[in-house]
C-alpha cells in the first residue's frame, strides 16, 4: 500500500517535469541559439548594463579594443571612405545601397523616438508627424526656393531646415502635453500625426493629396551616413549629460526627480525637442532619396513602424535603436518573396521578441563605444578638498 | 536666523481638511519633530512645503521668500531637500547617477554645450562626479558605485536617498519618516547620523517620525498633529505627559 502510493507520487512528479520541459523547450532553442552569441560578447567585454555593473571584469584584448576611444575613430573614418567608396565605384549594386540608406535613415529615426519612449519612458506615438514636416520642408526649399544650381551646395541646409521647423513644431506639441502627467502624450502625438497628414493632402501648394513631385536625388551615402553619425553622436552626448540624467530619473520617478532639483519640465520639453529635430532630418532625407513624396507616406502606420524597430532593438539604448533599425529595414527586404505573409511574419518576430525579451534585445544594455568610461569604470577617487576632510566618513 | 516661517497654513481634500492653520518657526541649525497619530497630516505638510500640494491658504517663507505657487524643482534648488516615507530612489539607475541627478539645478552648463559636450560641459562634469563620489564616501557607499540602487540592502538604500537629498546641498533637511522598517539597533545608529549630518553640513532639520524613542532623542522640540490640527508644542518631556497627546494616541480616560 505505502509501496503503490510512493510509485504513483513519483509518477505524478515524472508527468510534472516533462509538462515543465516542454513548455520550456522554445525557450531551452533560444537558449541554445542565444547561449553562444551572450557568451561570445561578454567575454569581448562590449557590453555594459546601465549603470555598468560588471566594473570589476578583468580588462581583455577585444574588452580594451571595443571601449578605446580610438576604435570609434578609426571605424567612423573606414565607414567613411566606404560611403564615398561605395558609390564612387558602384561596389556593390545600387539596390543594396538603397537598403544602407534606408536603414541609416531608419537608425536615425529609431534613435530619435528612443529618447522619447525609451529613455524618458513617455509614449509619443506620431513621429512620422515630424518625419513629415522635415519632409515637406526641406522639399519645399529645395523645388521652390533654392536656386536650382545649388541643390547640391545647398542640401544640408534645406536638411537642417527641415530639422529645425520640426523641431519648432515640436516644441508646439510639447508645451501643452507636458503639462500634465500620464498617457496624455500618447493622444496628442496621435492627433498630431493625423492633423499634419491631412494638412499637407489640403494643402494645393504642396500638391495635396498627390504629393509633391520632382524633387531632386539629393540623398548620397556620404550625406546620409553623416547625418546618421551626427545624429547618434548628438544623442549619446544628451544622455550622457545632466540633461540625459534628468530624462532618465523623469521615467524613474517624476515627482523624486522634481525633489532632487532637476526642472523637469524643462528637461521633458528639451528632449521632446531633440527627438523632433532628428525625425525631421530624416524626413528630409528621405524626401530626396524617394524624389516624391505624398502625406500618405507619413500616417500612424509609419509611425507604427519606428516604434517596432525601437521596441524591437530595444529600449533606453543608442546600440539597441541601431541594432532595431538595421534589423527591422533588412528583413522587410530580404522577405520581399513572401508577399504578403511576411507582414505575418514581421509581428511575430516582435511578439518573440517581447516573450523572451521584454525591453528588447538590447534593453538598459549599451556598447561600451557609446558610453563614457567613468560610467562603468571604477577611477581611483581624486584627494577629497581640505574642507571636507576635517569631518571625515559617517558614525557607523 | 529664521530659517522657515510657516503661518495660517491650511489645506483641504475635498471636504476633509488635511492641515489646519499650521504654524511653525523653525530657526536656523534647529532640529524639530512632528508627530501624530496616522493620517494626522504630517506627510501633507511636508508636501506642501515641497510644493507637491498648492495650500488652500497661509504662507511658507523660506530664508523670507515666499515659496507658495512656486514649482517642486524650484523650491529643491533653494535649498530644501527631502526624503521619502517610502524609500523613492531611482531604482533602475546607478548609485552614483542617483545623487549626480541631485545636482542638477547646481551644474552650470547649457542644453547646447550638453548636446556638442563642449564648453563648460567638461569641467563641470568632473566637478559633478567629483562631489558625488565625495558624498558616496561619507556615506560609506563607494563601493556601490555602479551598482543599481535596486540593489542595495534596505539600510544602505536609507542612507543614499539621504546622500541624495544632501547633493542638492539644502539648508533645510525634510525626513520622513526616516526610522521606517528598522529595528532599534538601526534606530540607535540613525540618530547618531542624523545629528552628524546636522553639525557636519550645517542643516535646519524637521523631521516626521513614528518611534517615540527616535523623537524623544533628538528632537529639541516636537509639534504634535491630530487630524489636522496642531494639539501640542513644546520640548519632549512637556510633549510627553500633555494629557491631549496622551488621549490623541491612547483614546480617551473612559475608553481607557
Amino acid at each position: 500500500m505505502r509501496r503503490e502510493t510512493k510509485v504513483r507520487q513519483r509518477v505524478r512528479i515524472h508527468k510534472c517535469m516533462r509538462f515543465l520541459r516542454n513548455r520550456t523547450i522554445a525557450a531551452g532553442i533560444a537558449e541554445r541559439l542565444l547561449g553562444p552569441m551572450r557568451r561570445l560578447c561578454k567575454a569581448c567585454g562590449i557590453f555594459s548594463r546601465g549603470g555598468g555593473a560588471n566594473a570589476g571584469d578583468r580588462p581583455s584584448l577585444w574588452g580594451w579594443i571595443f571601449s578605446c576611444r580610438w576604435t570609434a575613430v578609426v571605424l567612423l573614418a573606414l565607414g567613411f571612405a566606404a560611403s564615398f567608396a561605395i558609390p564612387r565605384f558602384n561596389l556593390v549594386n545600387p539596390y543594396y545601397q538603397l537598403i544602407l540608406m534606408y536603414v541609416c535613415i531608419n537608425i536615425i529615426l529609431a534613435i530619435s523616438l528612443n529618447l522619447v519612449n525609451g529613455y524618458m519612458g513617455e509614449f509619443s506615438v506620431g513621429h512620422a508627424g515630424f518625419m513629415a514636416v522635415g519632409a515637406y520642408v526641406s522639399a519645399i526649399l529645395t523645388v521652390k526656393v533654392l536656386p536650382a544650381g545649388l541643390g547640391q551646395v545647398m542640401f544640408p541646409l534645406a536638411v537642417a531646415a527641415g530639422g529645425a521647423v520640426a523641431a519648432l513644431v515640436g516644441l508646439v506639441v510639447a508645451i501643452p502635453s507636458f503639462k500634465t502627467r500620464g498617457d496624455y502624450l500618447a493622444i496628442v502625438t496621435l492627433a498630431f500625426n493625423m492633423i499634419v497628414k491631412s494638412l499637407f493632402e489640403n494643402i494645393d501648394a504642396v500638391g495635396g493629396p498627390r504629393g509633391l513631385l520632382g524633387i531632386s536625388k539629393l540623398t548620397t551615402l556620404p550625406w546620409v551616413f553623416v547625418w546618421t553619425i551626427l545624429s547618434v553622436w548628438i544623442i549619446r552626448n544628451f544622455v550622457y549629460s545632466r540633461f540625459g540624467r534628468g530624462v532618465l530619473s523623469i521615467r524613474e520617478d517624476e515627482i523624486a526627480s522634481d525633489m532632487m532639483s532637476v526642472n523637469t519640465r524643462h528637461v521633458k520639453m528639451l528632449a521632446f525637442v531633440v527627438s523632433s529635430f532628428f525625425a525631421g532630418v530624416a524626413g528630409a532625407l528621405y524626401a530626396h532619396l524617394m524624389q516624391f513624396i505624398n502625406p500618405r507616406m507619413f500616417d500612424i502606420l509609419k509611425s507604427t513602424d519606428i516604434l517596432v524597430m525601437v521596441y524591437l532593438g530595444g529600449i533606453g539604448s543608442i546600440a539597441g535603436s541601431i541594432l532595431g533599425a538595421s534589423i527591422y529595414t533588412v528583413l522587410l527586404e530580404a522577405l520581399r518573396p513572401l508577399g504578403i505573409w511576411r507582414m505575418v511574419f514581421m509581428p511575430l518576430v516582435l511578439v518573440l521578441v517581447m516573450i523572451f525579451r521584454p525591453r528588447g534585445i538590447m534593453g538598459f544594455r549599451e556598447f561600451r563605444l557609446f558610453m563614457r568610461r567613468e560610467d562603468y569604470e571604477d577611477r581611483p577617487l581624486p584627494a577629497p578638498p581640505i574642507a571636507s576632510q576635517d569631518g571625515g566618513e559617517a558614525p557607523t | 536666523m529664521t530659517m522657515l516661517q510657516i503661518e495660517r497654513l491650511t489645506h483641504r481634500f475635498g471636504g476633509l481638511c488635511a492641515v489646519q492653520d499650521f504654524n511653525l518657526n523653525l530657526a536656523a541649525g534647529e532640529l524639530v519633530g512632528i508627530i501624530g497619530p496616522n493620517g494626522a497630516g504630517k506627510t501633507t505638510v511636508f508636501n506642501l512645503i515641497t510644493g507637491i500640494y498648492r495650500p488652500a491658504s497661509g504662507s511658507i517663507r523660506f530664508k523670507g521668500k515666499e515659496l507658495a505657487g512656486k514649482t517642486s524643482n524650484a523650491i529643491a534648488s533653494k535649498g530644501i531637500a527631502r526624503t521619502f516615507q517610502n524609500i523613492r530612489l531611482f531604482k533602475d539607475l546607478s548609485v552614483l547617477d542617483n545623487v549626480r541627478i541631485a545636482h542638477y539645478a547646481q551644474t552650470r552648463y547649457s542644453a547646447l554645450e550638453a548636446l556638442l559636450h563642449a564648453g563648460r560641459y567638461r569641467a563641470e562634469e568632473r566637478r559633478v562626479r567629483e562631489s558625488a563620489m565625495l558624498l558616496l564616501k561619507t556615506f560609506r557607499l563607494e563601493k556601490h558605485t555602479h551598482e543599481y540602487a535596486r540593489n542595495l540592502p534596505y539600510g544602505l538604500q536609507r542612507r543614499l536617498e539621504m546622500a541624495r537629498a544632501l547633493a542638492i546641498r539644502p539648508a533645510l533637511m525634510l525626513l520622513d519618516e526616516p526610522a521606517a522598517g528598522m529595528n532599534p539597533r538601526e534606530i540607535k545608529e540613525l540618530m547618531d547620523y542624523i545629528m552628524w549630518i546636522r553639525g557636519q553640513f550645517e542643516l535646519t532639520i524637521l523631521l516626521i517620525e513614528h518611534r517615540m524613542r527616535l523623537v524623544m532623542g533628538i528632537c529639541e522640540r516636537i509639534k504634535v498633529l491630530d487630524f489636522g490640527a496642531t494639539i501640542a508644542e513644546g520640548r519632549p518631556d512637556e510633549v510627553r505627559n500633555n494629557p491631549l497627546v496622551l488621549e490623541a494616541y491612547l483614546g480617551n480616560e473612559a475608553e481607557r
